[in-house]
């Protein structure tokens, strides 16, 4: 009887180590994952921008790369309340409206600032999206998934810097269908979409659209990197950031 | 009986057009609609089979690898390796999305929404 006992504890220890260790065995011998990323893609502990504004500073100068980003990711032209952007311009005041002062260089406040999605640190799209359609990925990106999104366009207004537009008619209806870039989707009538950081260039390895068209003027590396050329940038120039008083700590950074 | 004619005339009316498909459709044997492959493309990215049945759950699946994981490398049962991409690697073979895709979607009674959103390989009119 004692015997017994003891023996039925002891087999009942065994077992329950067994049941412990049995699914992280089994998962590791058996399936395979299927799938694995491009090893030519950037990877990034938190993505970051930093946009010289005293390089890049002319209305023109801006539209020219937000025609090269609008390009690549078939953007629909449009115009007034409808519109859809995903890099635009606006002056000093409504870049930096917490960060203004009556007697500011003049230069300052006419230029032309390039805005386009902070990919914010803590993004309040992310916490008001109901279905998980906007999300941050590990790499610091805040990006969206079309097919979750059903246009409720809470990230509309929790965004701070107005970086989400939705497509309130058919965008197909105003691109250039003959000129589309083929390797990337258009949008379809109800979903909200905004700057991606250029995902899917990252991912085969490419720097985005508008930091190549800048020529220099802006900056893209890794936040958390000490020795990322926007990390070195950001030690020695001084920079501002839109709106730091909303606490989303947006990672694209201005030189003024 | 009240009534006894037209309650009687429209119950046979009524049978007879509840049986009317049945009666239509014997005799008829299904025939599956006839897809163009590819012409210099033998084999697909997983086995016949698999794809006759699973393409759905795979596209499923390739769309949370690539956009939620950042996953876009794909490596099949023969540990051949593909990109993960509708627009980019199924249609750079299945070039033709009316003689493919949409010849059994119509057949099955189903209207997917990719093309909503990713551009058809004959381009957009």
């Amino acid at each position: 009887m004692k015997n017994n006992r003891r023996a039925f504890i002891k087999l009942a220890a065994v077992a329950a180590a067994g049941l412990a260790v049995a699914p992280k065995a089994m998962a590791s011998s058996g399936g395979h994952s299927p799938v694995k990323a491009n090893p030519k893609g950037l990877h990034a502990k938190q993505w970051a921008m930093v946009i010289d504004s005293t390089k890049l500073h002319s209305e023109e100068e801006i539209a020219k790369l937000a025609d090269s980003c609008h390009k690549i990711h078939n953007v629909p032209e449009l115009t007034g309340k409808k519109e859809v952007k995903w890099l635009w311009s606006d002056i000093y005041p409504h870049t930096f409206p917490e960060q203004e002062n009556p007697h500011l260089a003049e230069e300052v406040h006419h230029r032309h600032y390039p805005l386009l999605c902070n990919h914010c640190e803590h993004p309040s799209c992310v916490r008001v999206c109901p279905t998980k359609a906007t999300f941050k990925r590990p790499d610091g990106i805040v990006a969206m998934d079309y097919h979750r999104c059903i246009g409720c366009r809470y990230c509309m207004a929790a965004c701070p810097y107005g970086s989400r537009s939705f497509n309130w008619g058919e965008p197909r209806k105003n691109l250039d269908l003959a000129n589309l870039n083929p390797k990337f989707p258009t949008r379809m009538r109800g979903v909200v979409e905004k700057c991606n950081f250029c995902v899917e260039r990252l991912a085969v390895g490419d720097m985005p659209a508008c930091v190549e068209a800048s020529e220099g003027a802006i900056v893209f590396g890794d936040l958390y990197d000490p020795e990322s050329p926007v990390r070195k940038v950001l030690r020695e120039r001084f920079t501002l950031r839109r709106k730091p008083a909303a606490g989303t700590e947006p990672c694209v950074y201005y030189v003024i | 009986m009240h009534y006894g004619f037209p309650i009687i005339a429209g119950l046979v009316i009524f049978i007879g057009l509840l049986c009317a498909p049945f009666a239509l459709g014997t005799g008829k044997t299904y025939k599956q609609p006839e897809v163009k492959l590819p012409a210099g493309e033998k084999e697909c990215i997983e086995s016949v089979e698999f794809m006759r049945e699973q393409h759905m759950v795979l596209l499923d699946q390739w769309r949370d690898w690539a956009l939620r994981d950042g996953k876009r490398i794909y490596t099949n049962h023969n540990g051949k390796e593909f990109v993960i991409s509708l627009q980019n690697t199924c249609m750079k073979c299945h070039t033709n999305k009316a003689e493919f895709c949409d010849k059994c979607h119509t057949d099955a009674g189903v209207s997917p929404y990719c093309w909503d959103c990713h551009t058809q390989p004959e381009g957009l009119k």
